[in-house]
């Protein structure tokens, strides 16, 4: 069995973001595309958790929904277990790999039974027919995810956002996946129900071998629940590294200010250096490396070149100033 | 003290009965103090720093308690009256930074209208006065921001004009509702710089809500944590966040993921609270915590504990009891 499960190489996705045709010829404006996933590539491991961070419109979300194939690439390949996710043979990896969104007010149909609604993908996916082997596959899978065979019988609304979420993961669990992409799944629920959340995803993947892609702007909860950690600026990855490392060692300046950022729980006084700038326009990216107007490292190459990924001991990093040891 | 509040007590008369969202909360900010008000959705954080402005919304009502600015009693105060003093001497700022603004004025008009509303310059003054509200909220380039409209500026610079508009009058309180959660966590680390530093300088008071323990930890001086309407501890903000006495507490600090601590450890689990809040309208009798409590005992079923000093902070816990009879 191969190792590596997904492997993305070099991917990027444009959105057409231009002004109506009719704007277009009358005003002259040209085409304008949105580079919302710039030549990304990593590989996720059977049974491990990759977490992708990064502020909003860093193109996390993106890069899962064009895992999930929500989204087409426009350049590049994504191939899950071999197969690329664009090829005709993709359709049989469907109920392969499933997903948890982030808000689970929005994510399930308020008309459906819950029984219904984690019903759907074994009926999609024609896994089960009779009605008597659904039925004990739902009560299954309520129970797994702490809930109760009874509750299927209910309606989302009679749930808490807590509740909602392990809804949301038992209809992700009923196609047997292998593979979860979970985009932020914790970040709309209260600290003491994340806690609940994040340890039932640790409890599943350990009982079940699944593996995770985990999207999340939380470094707390990243560093928590993941093996491996990318880091993504402006539709780039910038470092990508195993979880202990990035926390100890960063080494992309853009990976040292989040890190800085976090507000210290522990009290212990120590000084927060103050983040400078902010994200800059998606529509116009700052030329050579993207980071290079908030970073204090930078020097004219940066301005100019992008960098390329170079490897250090644990960590795939594109950054000019660690590949020059300026830093 | 700028602000006190007096056994607050916020009721929702329902056609099911009256839904009580805030149940006797008692808690003091001095000039110049951040006071944290912490709890998960639906602890009645908000609906108190409504209760402040005087903006509840009905059929929500005070229902018992008083609402104290500067010692002058503010919750029974007509409309107008209240409309005078906020703005003036109590500021407002919310999650939404969008919502906040008038998105069909520069964020210049929007100032000197604030100005101008509540103290007696000249609209010149005024300007003058709105330039220097921007350039101590750190925007770059006020001159030109000035003549700006809301959808100009970013997310971050949005909320520093939000925070410009609330000290455009010098209030003497400030109710912060969230003012961070919009952002990412690296504007968030500059609006909270920015807001603790103003609190000093000026000598306002803040009150500031949010669900996030790590604000809380950077900004406050004491906190309040509230369940089910309730305040379950409050204290100096290291005692509390370090040597969290209530079982709510514990739970609270336990969950809350910590960076690094065990970064790529497989399997590690956090301490998790059982259940959920009760709902409003089904809150246990005795401690409002009771279902989900590790330490419960008969006592806690029956009898609700009122805040009791414990070390330096104050909390509603029957275990405490005991500690608060010993004289000091």
């Amino acid at each position: 069995m191969n190792a590596t499960l997904l492997s993305l190489d070099n991917v990027g996705r444009d959105f057409d973001v231009s002004r109506p045709w009719l704007n277009r010829v009358l005003e002259g404006a040209p085409r304008q595309l949105l580079r919302a996933v710039d030549g990304v590539s990593f590989e996720v491991r059977r049974g491990e958790t990759l977490a992708l961070v990064g502020e909003s419109g860093c193109g996390k979300s993106t890069v899962a929904r064009l895992i999930v194939g929500l989204y087409a690439p426009s350049r590049g390949r994504v191939e899950f277990d071999g197969v690329d996710t664009a090829s005709p043979e993709a359709a049989r990896l469907r109920g392969r790999m499933q997903m948890i969104f982030q808000d689970p007010y929005a994510s399930l149909n308020p008309r459906w039974r819950v029984r219904d609604i984690v019903a759907e993908p074994i009926r999609v996916l024609g896994l089960l027919n009779r009605k008597d082997e659904i039925d004990r596959r739902v009560a299954e899978l309520l129970r797994q995810v702490g809930l109760t065979a009874e509750d299927g019988e209910k309606y989302p609304h009679e749930f808490s956002g807590g509740q909602r979420q392990r809804i949301s993961i038992a209809r992700a669990l009923s196609g047997n996946p292998e593979f979860l992409v979970c985009d932020e799944p914790t970040s709309a629920l209260d600290v003491s129900v994340q806690a609940q959340i994040l340890n039932l995803m640790t409890d599943l993947q350990e009982r079940l071998g699944l593996t995770y892609l985990f999207i999340s702007h939380n470094l707390a909860v990243v560093s928590h629940i993941a093996d491996r950690v990318g880091v993504m600026y402006l539709g780039r990855l910038v470092e990508l590294a195993r979880a202990e490392a990035i926390f100890a060692r960063p080494l992309h300046p853009y990976t040292r200010m989040l890190l800085d950022a976090i507000p210290d729980l522990e009290m212990s006084g120590k000084p927060r250096t103050p983040v400078a700038g902010e994200v800059p326009n998606p529509l116009d990216p700052p030329s050579g490396c993207a980071f290079h107007p908030r970073c204090p490292h930078a020097n004219d190459r940066c301005r100019t070149e992008r960098p390329k990924p170079i490897r250090r001991a644990q960590s795939v990093v594109e950054c000019h100033a660690v590949e020059e040891q300026r830093i | 003290m700028t602000l006190e509040l007096e056994s607050l007590r916020i009721e929702f008369p329902t056609r099911r009965g009256t839904l009580v969202a805030v149940d006797g909360v008692s808690l003091s900010i001095a000039p110049g103090e951040v006071l944290g008000v912490v709890g998960e959705s639906g602890a009645g954080k908000s609906i108190t720093g409504m209760a402040v402005i005087g903006l509840l919304e009905p059929p929500g009502r005070i229902a018992a308690g008083r609402v104290l600015l500067e010692g002058e009693r503010i919750d029974n105060l007509p409309h107008e009256r209240m409309r005078r003093i906020r703005g003036r001497r109590i500021g407002a700022i919310f999650q939404d930074p969008l919502t906040s603004l008038n998105p069909l004025f520069t964020v210049g008009d929007q100032l000197v209208e604030t100005i101008l509303t509540h103290l007696e310059l000249t609209p010149a003054e005024a300007r003058t006065r709105a330039l220097a509200l921007l350039k101590e909220v750190g925007i770059p380039a006020p001159e030109s921001r000035i003549d700006h409209y809301p959808h100009q500026f970013s997310g971050g610079m949005r909320q520093r004009v939000v925070i410009a508009l609330a000290l455009a009058a010098e209030p003497r309180l400030v109710i912060a509702d969230e003012p961070t959660t919009a952002l990412d966590v690296s504007i968030q680390a500059q609006i909270i710089a920015l807001l603790k530093r103003l609190a000093r300088e000026h000598g306002t008071a803040v009150m500031l809500i949010t669900h996030d323990m790590g604000v809380i930890a950077e900004t406050a001086d004491r906190v309040a944590v509230m369940y089910a309407g309730r305040i379950a501890e409050i204290g100096p903000v290291r005692e509390v966040l370090r040597a969290p006495r209530h079982p709510y507490t514990v739970g609270l600090m336990g969950s809350i993921p910590k960076v690094g601590a065990g970064a790529g450890k497989r399997h590690a689990r956090l301490a998790q609270i059982e259940g959920a809040m009760p709902r409003l309208t089904a809150i246990p009798p005795g401690c409002a915590f009771n279902p989900r409590c590790p330490k419960r005992f008969e006592r806690c079923l029956a009898e609700r504990p009122e805040l009791v000093r414990s070390g330096a902070n104050e909390v509603a816990c029957w275990l405490y009891e005991r500690d608060a009879a010993q004289p000091r």
